[in-house]
């Protein structure tokens, strides 16, 4: 079953005179339960097409159809509620809040539902577990480095257990290693935790942790390599 | 973690910043608090229902006295609508260290007179009938243990009786009080009809001093003028001293304090509008990034605009509350020695409210365009910066 389908998407931004088409004709389904790498060089559309699929951006024309909900036409509300139950984010740059510590930061998503203050916190420590992290829940951000950043932003991701995480270079900032321990975590997160994942990389060493890579290329995708 | 708590952090970023400003709204606060105050001091509690009076005393020494007629006289008057009479009395109770003012008046003209001061009607009707009756400003009767009914015993000095007794003995069968905190005390009032009867004969029909209500405030000093025109030839010249006037120029001068005192809380409330909206802009645009990754988490446009305001309005309630405390004690401290020479130095509750009511209106209007901003934010732009 397809958790995310999209079909004839386009995206174009228009800056003045000038209009720039990122993405073109995109037709693509991701199976409930993929580990889709999404490679291609730089500016070829890969944040664009993954903002589109997270709900952050909207599409020029197209539908995108994404656990089970069609996306287009959405008020900025509801999609941001969307967002909160079904999309965990991971960026390159961790994204984290510098005056929150490790624990705080990953109980933000949770202050979008109702859980209790008490299950709100075990909530997040449980996450940071998952992540390995339960010892460094009281240190902000400065104070880790930036594989234990992103442990956290991993965290803060699953936290409020969404069924697809978008990954934008998650391991764009880290050496060889730490990258690898990040890349085992969410091979983890997708086949112990049954996390739908979608993740762009340069990294063709990256996209082997994933079942499946995409290529994008000029705003169009190229090919498949299973 | 609340909402709360989250933006409790964000404004302790950077903390030198937030000290600063916090500081600077403290001062303001605490300067408009103590400003207000002392504006208070000198002449909230001006009643202009007292300009209407007149005092009309003898032109040549405060001693000498008048002729009780001269009232009629000064009734014929355009533009005088009542006349009472007072006189010095004198005299000691118990000693010469306990000193208050002792005035014979006509019990219910002098009353009508001072709408101000408050007596029981019945009081008054019993100070009315009973010839030996006074009455007593409640302060004064609270301090010597006085109750309705004593036998107050005054000795004379300048008046004695046609006897030649020197006592005089007083039934107190009432008490007042002022609703006016200027003119808080005035005397032990003794009824004139026995003071008349008892006082040798030779000095009948004369009186200390006259207090006239004009019927126009804004003519008391013509009045005054006429009415010491009228007696200029007589044997007893007047000298009447315009209170309305007197006491317009003091309110206008409080009026002038109350002015610069605005202007000078205008600048001060204008330069920390300005230092608190750089400080919240500031504060903004650093975070822009992470309140596109609020909003990519899931919070709404109106809720990240809610932690942009709520900031800006936690910021300026704390410095002013922390402003308005320190106010307060320290006027609680100095409020001793100034009210000794300035009446009453009273923070009042409508000042604190003011404050908070003027701190919160600071904090809407500084965070209400960086909330706006945050509001508009796009999450995919903001994010690529
Ligand atoms: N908001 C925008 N306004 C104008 N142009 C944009 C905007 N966002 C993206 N683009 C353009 O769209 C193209 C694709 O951008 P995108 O960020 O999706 O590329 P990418 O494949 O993620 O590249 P990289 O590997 O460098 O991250 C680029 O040419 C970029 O300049
Ligand atoms: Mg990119």
């Amino acid at each position: 079953m397809a958790i995310v389908e999209l079909s004839n998407v386009a995206k174009k931004f228009t800056k003045g005179k000038e209009v720039v088409e990122v993405l073109d004709q995109i037709d693509l389904e991701v199976e409930d339960g993929d580990f889709l790498a999404l490679m291609g060089p730089s500016g070829s559309g890969k944040t664009t097409l993954l903002n589109l699929i997270g709900g952050i951006d909207q599409p020029t024309a197209g539908s995108i159809k994404v656990a089970g909900q069609e996306l287009n036409g959405l008020s900025s509300k509801k999609l941001a509620k969307w967002r909160s139950e079904n999309i965990g984010f991971i960026f390159q740059f961790y994204n984290l809040l510098p005056v929150l510590n490790a624990q705080r930061n990953v109980e933000l998503p949770l202050l979008l539902t109702k859980l209790s203050g008490k299950q709100r916190q075990n909530n997040a420590a449980v996450a940071l577990e998952i992540v390995g992290l339960a010892d460094r829940a009281k240190h902000k951000p400065g104070e880790l480095s930036g594989g234990q950043q992103q442990r956290v932003a991993i965290a803060r991701a699953i936290v409020a257990d969404p069924k697809i995480l978008v990954c934008d270079e998650p391991t764009g900032d880290l050496d060889r290693d730490t990258a690898d321990e990040i890349l085992s975590l969410l091979e983890l997160l997708n086949t112990e935790h049954g996390k739908t994942i979608i993740m762009v990389t340069h990294d063709p060493k990256a996209a082997t942790h994933a079942k499946h890579t995409l290529h994008l290329d000029k705003g169009r995708l190229v090919q498949e390599v299973a | 973690m609340n909402a709360l708590s989250l933006i409790w952090a964000n404004l302790f970023r950077k903390k030198v910043r937030t000290f600063l400003t916090l500081f600077s709204i403290l001062v303001a606060f605490l300067l408009f608090t103590l400003l207000r105050t002392v504006a208070g001091a000198f002449g909230g509690d001006i009643d202009i229902a007292g300009v209407d009076r007149l005092q009309v005393s003898p032109k040549y020494s405060i001693i000498d006295l008048m002729p009780v007629t001269h009232m009629n006289e000064m009734r014929q008057l355009e533009g005088v609508e009542e006349v009472v009479h007072s006189t010095w009395f004198g005299g000691n109770y118990q000693g010469v260290n306990n000193f208050f003012p002792k005035f014979p008046v006509q019990p219910r003209a002098y009353f009508e007179m001072y709408p101000e001061f408050v007596i029981d009607p019945a009081q008054l009707d019993e100070f009315e009938r009973n010839r030996l009756g006074a009455v007593a400003p409640q302060l004064l009767a609270d301090n010597f243990g006085w109750q309705v009914g004593d036998r107050i015993p005054i000795e004379g000095d300048i008046w004695m009786q046609d006897d030649g007794s020197r006592l005089w003995e007083f039934e107190l069968v009432g008490t007042y009080t002022s609703t006016n905190e200027d003119n808080a005390f005035n005397g032990f009032l003794i009824n004139f009809d026995y003071f008349e009867e008892a006082r040798p004969d030779q000095t009948e029909g004369l009186v200390g001093w006259f207090i006239v209500r004009v019927t126009n405030p804004d003519e008391a000093a013509e009045v005054a003028a006429q009415i010491d025109e009228l007696f200029e030839n007589s044997m007893s010249p007047t000298r009447s001293a315009t209170e309305a006037e007197a006491l317009r120029q003091f309110a206008n001068q409080v009026g002038d304090i109350g002015l610069m005192m605005n202007g000078i809380l205008s600048a001060v409330f204008f330069t920390i509008l300005l230092l608190t909206a750089n400080t919240m802009t500031q504060a903004f645009r650093e975070r822009v990034p992470e309140l596109a990754v609020l909003k990519t988490l899931g919070f709404t446009d109106l809720s990240v605009a809610s932690i942009v305001l709520a900031e800006s309005l936690l910021l300026c309630i704390l410095g002013g509350a922390m402003g308005i405390g320190i106010a307060v004690v320290v006027s609680n401290a100095i409020s001793p020695q100034i009210a000794t020479f300035a009446g009453s130095f009273n923070l009042e509750t409508t000042t604190i409210l003011a404050g908070f009511a003027i701190a919160a209106l600071l904090g809407v209007v500084v965070g209400l365009s960086p909330a706006i901003s945050a509001r508009r934010l796009q999450i995919v732009e903001a994010l690529r910066k």
